[in-house]
């Protein structure tokens, strides 16, 4: 068979015949969410300590926890966004996934098997392990507060999108209500399951999604003969356009949106290693060996992945065409469950569509456990009752702190729906490099780095970041900005990590140099023989 | 919960300057640092350059080498293959020249035996 003869019998999708399928998406849901529940159950059996709740009693292999990894970092953003992102805008939309793999690199080298030597639970731990406790533990909690409150927005956004789509729910009040359940879901995992529970959501979610990328990868390519070439001719006739093959599509435009990119993919490759609630999947598991095991086996299954949604975006853009995506309720990010129903009808829509929501879910319950994590363990117990309260009232708080949270994400999701998913993680990245990233290399391998440095760093990139944001056209001044109608957009780039990035690294060196205190020798050389030896690490609990 | 008080008891005693002075363990951070440090410059540079071609070099990217696969497409691939490569040789290079110094080290610190998984024996501590 030719490509030409293929490409011009692309059927129409019909996207009004999707609302058929609502029972099917609903039922299929609603089996994962109750086979979830059970585990969750069963895992909340040993949950007695801090390290239970918090890091699953340190009792996940290096597979599982790379297994939860790759759930817990293959959002809706990625799975939705950067699929829709390639069906649209073809090549640009490959870039992101690039930046999200490559960036991987700089967890695997330099910070996890360190972090996991030297931290319990947090990565305040890490970074206030030979500074000051309270200066830095109070700068670090902000900042994983901050982070994870931009990513949780753009996972509530997602699951909004995601259901006037699948559920054929259309209306504000309807689309609001069906947020608070899946927050109200989500607060029910984490408060029973702890981290274990959490854990094993994003295990079962990671697989089933591999699973229906894979399968709905090799359909596609089975299509076209397994030659990706007349893949990609098909996707350009359908586009009519044969640059959706070639870069510069959605990033090419002006000198501003160029370097508009270059701030992007600095913020994507030095993000990553700087996500808190990546941070924190580190000490799920018993040694620095299986740390990094678990980013070794993430890596594969992320790359993997990534290697799918290349094949699907272009599928999407060949087969269901780019003005039946965005004409489609849900815009951009119906490209993948929209394809999914041209491939395997309701059957495997409703399958992709279960998976995406289930995404959402395991993505928001590990946001929300390094939420409440971090503020139990360094604001409420090293900073209000100075290392005084026991690990029973710790946890208490945290559960607390997972309820306050839940509600805020509900709240901010109502808020945020119809706001674009990539885009607000791409945001969570830039603020998690500038805040956490240079604090973190600099503790772990500059021998002078002192306290008022971390402060700086830390600090400055946190605010830097998120002021660059709010005066930027991602808020005001263009079309698409969150407040319409005004304009105090000074600063011309949606991104800010080209900026905000290099200044913290500049204030934590200049903090440094200029501090008059000296941090103890004792405690660096402590960190240091700990981080490469693993002497003293935190052991796995024994149940 | 003695679990979470335990590693504290185990290394109170120790001088950690000391051991970092030492020449095994000199060793052990020069080894890491020798590897990871030109490492992460390396895959960064070839990143930011693909990202600097992608943006500033169209031309270049859409040239067409095999059918519809043009160099930008090549160039994005040979990424995934760079970073599974270099996951890879990291591994096998700290298997072999990390792992052991590194638990060389803690066995005669902390006193107990490790398997090759670096997992305490149990029993034969101290």
């Amino acid at each position: 068979m030719n490509t030409n003869h293929i490409s011009t019998v692309v059927p129409a999708v019909n996207v009004a015949a999707l609302k058929d399928t609502t029972l099917l998406n609903m039922g299929i849901f609603a089996l994962f969410v109750a086979v979830t529940m059970v585990i969750v159950f069963r895992a909340s059996r040993n949950n007695k300590t801090a390290a239970d709740y918090y890091a699953a009693g340190r009792s996940f292999t290096g597979s599982q926890n790379g297994t939860a990894i790759a759930g817990d970092y293959l959002s809706a953003a990625s799975f939705l966004g950067i699929t829709g992102a390639i069906a649209i805008n073809g090549y640009d939309g490959f870039l992101y996934s690039i930046g999200f793999l490559v960036a991987w690199l700089v967890a695997l080298l330099l910070v996890a098997e360190l972090l996991r030597n030297t931290g319990k639970f947090t990565m305040a731990d890490v970074l206030s392990f030979r500074l000051r406790q309270r200066p830095v533990r109070i700068a670090a909690a902000l900042s994983t507060l901050a982070v994870c409150f931009f990513y949780l927005l753009a996972q509530m956004a997602g699951a909004g999108s995601l259901i006037s789509l699948l559920l054929g729910i259309s209306d504000w009040g309807g689309q609001a209500l069906v947020i608070i359940v899946v927050g109200a879901l989500m607060i029910m995992y984490v408060l029973i399951g702890g981290m274990k529970g959490t854990t094993w959501v994003q295990i079962i979610k990671a697989i089933l999604l591999i699973a229906g990328a894979a399968v709905m990868t090799a359909w596609v390519l089975a299509i076209y003969g397994f030659n990706l070439s007349n893949l990609l001719g098909s996707a350009a006739e359908a586009a009519n356009n044969p640059n959706v093959l070639n870069p510069g599509l959605q990033y090419g435009k002006t000198e501003t949106s160029k370097l508009d990119f270059m701030s992007l993919g600095l913020a994507l490759v030095l993000g990553t290693a700087a996500l808190p609630h990546v941070l924190m999947r580190f000490y799920t598991v018993p040694t620095a060996k299986e740390a990094r095991k678990s980013v070794v086996w993430s890596i594969w299954l992320i790359g993997l992945f990534y290697l799918f949604t290349l094949v699907l975006g272009y599928g999407a853009a060949a087969l269901v065409g780019a003005d039946t995506i965005k004409s489609a309720p849900g815009g951009v990010n119906s490209a993948a469950p929209l394809l999914a129903f041209h491939l395997g009808g309701p059957l495997l829509l409703g399958f992709i569509s279960a998976v995406a929501f289930a995404t959402i879910l395991a993505v928001v319950a590990g946001l929300t456990i390094t939420a409440a994590a971090s503020f139990a363990h360094d604001i409420y117990a090293n900073v209000i009752s100075k290392g005084k309260a026991d690990a029973t009232t710790e946890v208490k708080v945290a559960r607390r702190t997972v309820v306050v949270i839940g509600i805020l994400a509900i709240l901010g999701g109502i808020f945020a729906n119809g706001q674009n998913v990539a885009f607000l993680v791409a945001l969570a990245f830039a603020v998690a490099a500038s805040a956490n990233l240079p604090t973190i290399v600099y503790s772990l391998f500059w021998r002078k780095f002192t306290t008022q440095g971390a402060v700086w760093s830390m600090y400055g990139g946190l605010a830097s970041a998120i002021l660059l944001i709010t005066f930027s056209p991602v808020v005001s001044g263009a079309k698409t900005s969150m407040i319409q109608g005004a304009n105090f957009a000074f600063f011309p780039l949606s991104n800010p990590g080209i900026v905000s990035i290099p200044l913290a690294f500049l204030l934590g060196w200049l903090g440094t140099v200029l501090d008059k205190r000296r941090e103890d020798p004792a405690k660096q050389a402590e960190m240091e023989v700990r981080s490469l030896t693993g002497i003293g690490a935190e052991k796995a609990v024994d149940h | 919960m003695g679990n979470e008080a335990q590693p504290q008891d185990a290394t109170a005693s120790v001088d950690f300057q000391e051991v970092q002075q030492t020449e095994r363990f000199t060793t052990l951070r020069k080894r890491h640092r020798s590897f990871v440090f030109p490492m992460a410059v390396a895959f960064l540079l070839w990143y930011f350059a693909y990202v600097l071609l992608a943006d500033y070099a169209v031309g270049f990217m859409s040239i067409k080498v095999w059918g519809n696969i043009n160099v930008g497409l090549i160039l994005g691939l040979l990424q995934f293959v760079t970073t599974f490569g270099i996951t890879a040789w990291y591994v096998s290079y700290s298997n072999r020249k990390l792992d052991p110094i590194a638990a060389e080290i803690r066995n005669e610190i902390e006193g107990h035996q490790f398997d090759k998984d670096g997992n305490v024996i149990r029993g034969a501590a101290k």
